[in-house]
């Protein structure tokens, strides 16, 4: 077991001084050297077009990838709701100093502080970078800036553009990457994914890939390499994530040496739309704000099989109101999701498979009129209407919790470096600013600010010191051994020649975590869940079936890569949580909670971030301990009664 | 319910391609239309043939990688609708439906139902960016932007660039996406300063790789976030204008 010291680099003196007098200490690289370093930047979302766009204009020579047919895929884009900015337009005593403390509190106390200030202090930069752009931001008669208040924040800092804001800030950075593209300052790979990252005595060199269309696996040097490769909510298999977003290159990382921090911080969202059967493929999200005026309820009896509309008051149990009269149906999200697979689990769910919760609009209908929740929720309401053919305008909606975000991800110090040289990780491929739990509106922003403003800047501190030195080339060995181990399991895959597809093991092993390590976890499940997992995964290696060939498009073989790889993140998650002996933000460990029921912290033993380290198949990771110091924010208990 | 598909096969760019007809049974009404085509994939492994290749990702509507023509329709019959949001209550027992990809000279079929449509980044590379390079910009609210001319702008940004108004239009033009593109940037004050240049240099790289409009309308009808052609007309405007507002602002007159 080799032993590794997390240097997280955080500068030192007071907390609000921090980024600035770390931009000035970091050594620059002049305008004229930028261009002598390539930069390979994988992923095209918010982090890594933002990140390849800002580096090319600053100089640098741009590689950039992405296995979508365009950048402006990623998943990205299908954030809805909107993101933060201390702007503090309002005038409601919003600061850079509150969002701050929000966030520091919202992940309950399990992130780095230094990282989430620096966060809040960039936040207002991007959205000046964001309009400059023509992000079509909401707007007031008057022509400023609208916002609107989000995830339980006591101010209105979020900005929005409808329910499309991912969409918009990501055509923003598509369009500045696209800019670049035609410059001649990036060069573009669509349809190319990363199967393996290539390290020359520790430090990283490049990257090998396949060409999605063709087939051809190809070799990439770069002076630094940036993953924003988004996270791995799709763990789950049934998720509110795009249907390719995937694991795959953080874990060929993780396995290169980049150390896992915090697996176990998955976010659940409670208001998606319930599995309808077995084939469903994906799960959608409805927007938490239909939470202000929707009521939510289940039939105080098991198994009542009568239409909600037959159900008198004194039968529904309004649970959320009932057990938090503070918050209500406005819990914060973790125990809004706890509480629906309470009552489900206890056979009080509703719908066709019994499987949700109704989210009620009767009561703000007779108190509003239908012309006003329709204004509001309209256009949500008629998304869910096309899914369910049912009108939330005449019976109550149906919702339950999904996976929707994952606060895990690589380990990175201040720079955003893994502990591989020269290999960073940005956006929600990282695991830096949102502790245990991520608040609304949020990882839009620090994806924008991981890619846009801090990469940019602390790449150069890297880079300088590699002025004058060639790189490794691609003819290297560390390069042709990779390649020719990423052909090997091209054709061992479809040498299997097993019976069932790949969509079948990752049904069945999303299966297995959504029960043990999803909403709630216990000893007992995880342990089982550690030994079904491997179990699972040897027959998949056996029997799973992938035809075709390695050459040109071939669907099957880009997903059974991508499965191969959740199984053993699956089990890493389950080992993490199963360490983790304590309940905090989206992870709660049953046998660590409140009187009340609620996430138990304890900040004796684990202030820490877990990051682990690959050991090889078979062979147990290794847990490496970065402990948390807070100095501005004091951890205090969260309590939404 | 039961269906019968006539599903389009080809193997790559340069085989002719041809119908296949697979019998889809124990379909749901809540299954969406991938998911049907999801389970024909399942069943055609299970018998150890290739499955069918299509695009899709989000599954919402909203990321625009999907886009089967079915029935001959582009997104399929519901109006306002992606392939993927389509359910198959729409569907009856019984019925046959042929699913076929995007036709357009401009969009190459790779494989199956899945074809290339880099040509749509190519019109955006040339010109469909706001220049604004990192970190020089003013604060967000010294811009003051009408409410009316931002919902405009946001209408015309909702494209999600799934080509099915170039499928659905028999020309194979995309005047479509390249107006509302046009239209998003060049109705906020921020866009200005490039709008000419914009226009002319977004338009010529259309009509490089697209056929051209004679106002067949079949766009709007295709288009599953409604993008009106109120903005092919505005384009035109600004077309016509641009040339002579391109050589003006370079002091020639
Ligand atoms: C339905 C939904 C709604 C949301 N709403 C909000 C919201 O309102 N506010 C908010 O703040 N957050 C929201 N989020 C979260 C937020 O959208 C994501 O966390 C964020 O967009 C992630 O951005 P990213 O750049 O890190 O990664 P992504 O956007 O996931 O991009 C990943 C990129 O990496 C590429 N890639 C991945 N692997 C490889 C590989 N092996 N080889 C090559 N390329 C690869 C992909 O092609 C893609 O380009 C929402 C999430 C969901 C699911
Ligand atoms: S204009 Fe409509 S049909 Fe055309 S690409 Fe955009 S969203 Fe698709
Ligand atoms: S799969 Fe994203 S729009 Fe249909």
């Amino acid at each position: 077991m080799s032993t590794i010291t997390l240097d997280s680099k955080v500068p030192s003196g007071p907390i609000e001084d921090r980024w600035t007098s770390h931009q000035f200490n970091m050594k620059l690289v002049n305008p004229a050297n930028k261009r002598k370093f390539t930069v390979l930047v994988v992923g095209t979302g918010l982090a890594g077009a933002a990140a390849a766009a800002t580096l090319a204009q600053l100089g640098y020579q741009v590689k950039c990838f992405t296995f979508h047919d365009s950048p402006r895929r990623a998943h990205s884009i299908a954030a809805q709701g909107g993101i933060n900015g201390a702007k503090n337009y309002k005038n409601d005593g919003d600061s850079v100093h509150r969002l701050f403390y929000d966030t520091v509190k919202g992940g309950d106390f399990r992130s780095r502080e230094s990282n989430v200030h620096r966060l809040a202090e960039v936040s207002v930069n991007i959205i000046d970078q964001c309009v400059a752009q023509g992000v079509p931001f909401a707007r007031e008669y008057g022509g400023l800036l609208d916002n609107r208040s989000f995830g339980g924040a006591q101010v209105s800092r979020t900005f929005y553009a409808r329910g499309q804001t991912g969409q918009q800030l990501l055509l923003g950075a598509y369009q500045a990457l696209m800019q670049q593209v035609s410059l001649g300052n990036v060069e573009l790979h669509t349809k190319t994914e990363l199967l393996d990252v290539v390290t020359k005595d520790g430090v990283a060199a490049g990257i090998v890939t396949r060409n999605l269309v063709t087939g051809d696996i190809r070799s990439w040097a770069g002076h630094a390499t940036l993953l924003c490769t988004g996270g791995y909510g799709n763990a789950f298999y049934l998720s509110t994530n795009a249907m390719n977003s995937n694991v795959t290159a953080s874990w060929r990382a993780h396995k290169k040496g980049a150390l896992f921090a915090n697996p176990c911080y998955t976010q659940i969202h409670p208001t998606c739309i319930p599995a309808s059967d077995e084939f469903q493929s994906k799960l959608t999200l409805m927007s938490e704000s239909l939470r202000n005026d929707g009521r939510i309820w289940v039939p105080k009896q098991f198994d009542d099989n009568r239409a909600p509309e037959n159900i008198p008051e004194e039968d529904r149990d309004y649970f959320l109101e009932r057990k938090y009269p503070s918050f209500g149906n406005l819990a914060p999200r973790d125990i809004a999701s706890r509480n629906a697979k309470q009552v489900v689990d206890e056979g009080r769910g509703v719908g066709p498979i019994k499987n949700g919760v109704y989210l009620d609009f009767a009561e703000s209908i007779g108190r509003l009129g239908e012309n006003v929740v329709f204004e509001r929720y309209g256009n949500l309401f008629d998304m869910y209407e096309r899914i369910t053919d049912e009108d939330p305008m005449k019976m109550p909606m149906r919702i339950y919790p999904a996976s929707h975000y994952t606060m895990g991800g690589l380990w990175v110090d201040y720079n955003l470096m893994t502990n591989i040289p020269g290999l960073y990780a940005l956006g929600e491929a990282n695991f830096s600013d949102h502790g245990a739990n991520r608040l609304g509106a949020s990882a839009l922003m620090q994806g924008l600010a991981d890619g846009y403003f801090v990469a940019p800047n602390t790449i150069g501190d890297y880079l300088s010191g590699l002025l004058g030195k060639t790189p490794v080339g691609t003819d290297d060995p560390a390069f042709s051994t990779s390649v020719a181990a990423v052909q090997d399991d091209m054709r061992r895959w479809i040498a299997v020649g097993g019976t069932k597809s790949p969509e079948y093991y990752h049904r069945e092993l999303g299966k297995i975590v959504w029960d043990y390590c999803g909403m709630t976890r216990d000893k007992n499940g995880l342990e089982k869940a550690l030994s079904e997992i491997p179990a699972l995964r040897e027959e998949f290696e056996k029997n799973v079936r992938v035809l075709g060939s390695p050459e040109g498009i071939n669907q099957s073989l880009e997903k059974v890569g991508r499965v191969a790889d959740f199984f053993e993140l699956g089990e890493l998650m389950c080992r993490d949580a199963l360490m983790r002996e304590e309940s905090c933000g989206g992870h709660f460990r049953v046998e660590h909670q409140t009187e009340e029921g609620e996430a138990k912290r304890d900040d004796a033993n684990f202030s820490f971030v877990g990051a682990w380290k690959w050991e090889g198949t078979g062979t147990t990771s290794t847990l490496h301990k970065e402990p948390l110091v807070f100095e501005s924010v004091k951890p205090v208990e969260r309590s939404y009664k | 319910m039961n269906l019968t598909l006539k599903v389009w096969r080809q193997s790559g760019p340069t085989d002719p391609g041809h119908f296949e007809t697979y019998e889809a049974t124990d379909v749901k009404d809540e299954m969406s239309f991938l998911e049907m085509l999801d389970l024909v994939n399942e069943n055609l492994i299970a018998d150890g043939h290739e499955p069918i290749t299509f695009d899709s990702d989000c599954r919402e509507g909203i990321c625009g990688t999907c886009g089967l023509m079915i029935n001959g329709q582009a997104h399929g019959p519901q109006k306002g609708t992606t392939t993927c949001q389509l359910h198959m209550r729409k569907f009856h027992d019984g019925e046959t439906v042929t699913i076929e990809p995007w036709r357009a000279a401009a969009f190459p079929v790779l494989k199956d139902l899945m074809v290339d449509r880099s040509a749509f980044d190519a019109i955006i590379q040339s010109g469909g960016f706001i220049t604004a390079d990192t970190g020089g910009p003013r604060d967000a609210n010294e811009i003051l932007i009408p409410k009316i001319a931002v919902d405009s702008a946001m209408d015309a940004a909702a494209c999600i660039g799934c080509g099915a108004c170039v499928a659905a239009c028999p020309n194979g033009a995309a005047q479509l996406f390249t107006s509302a593109k046009l239209a998003h940037l060049n109705l906020l004050p921020q866009g200005q300063a490039e709008r000419w240049k914009r226009t002319e240099d977004m338009v010529e790289t259309m009509e490089m790789f697209f056929g051209s409009c004679t106002n067949y309308g079949e766009c709007q009808e295709a288009c599953p976030k409604e993008i009106p052609i109120d903005f092919i007309a505005m384009m035109n405007r600004d077309f016509l204008k641009s040339k002579l507002k391109n050589r003006k602002l370079q002091g020639q007159r």
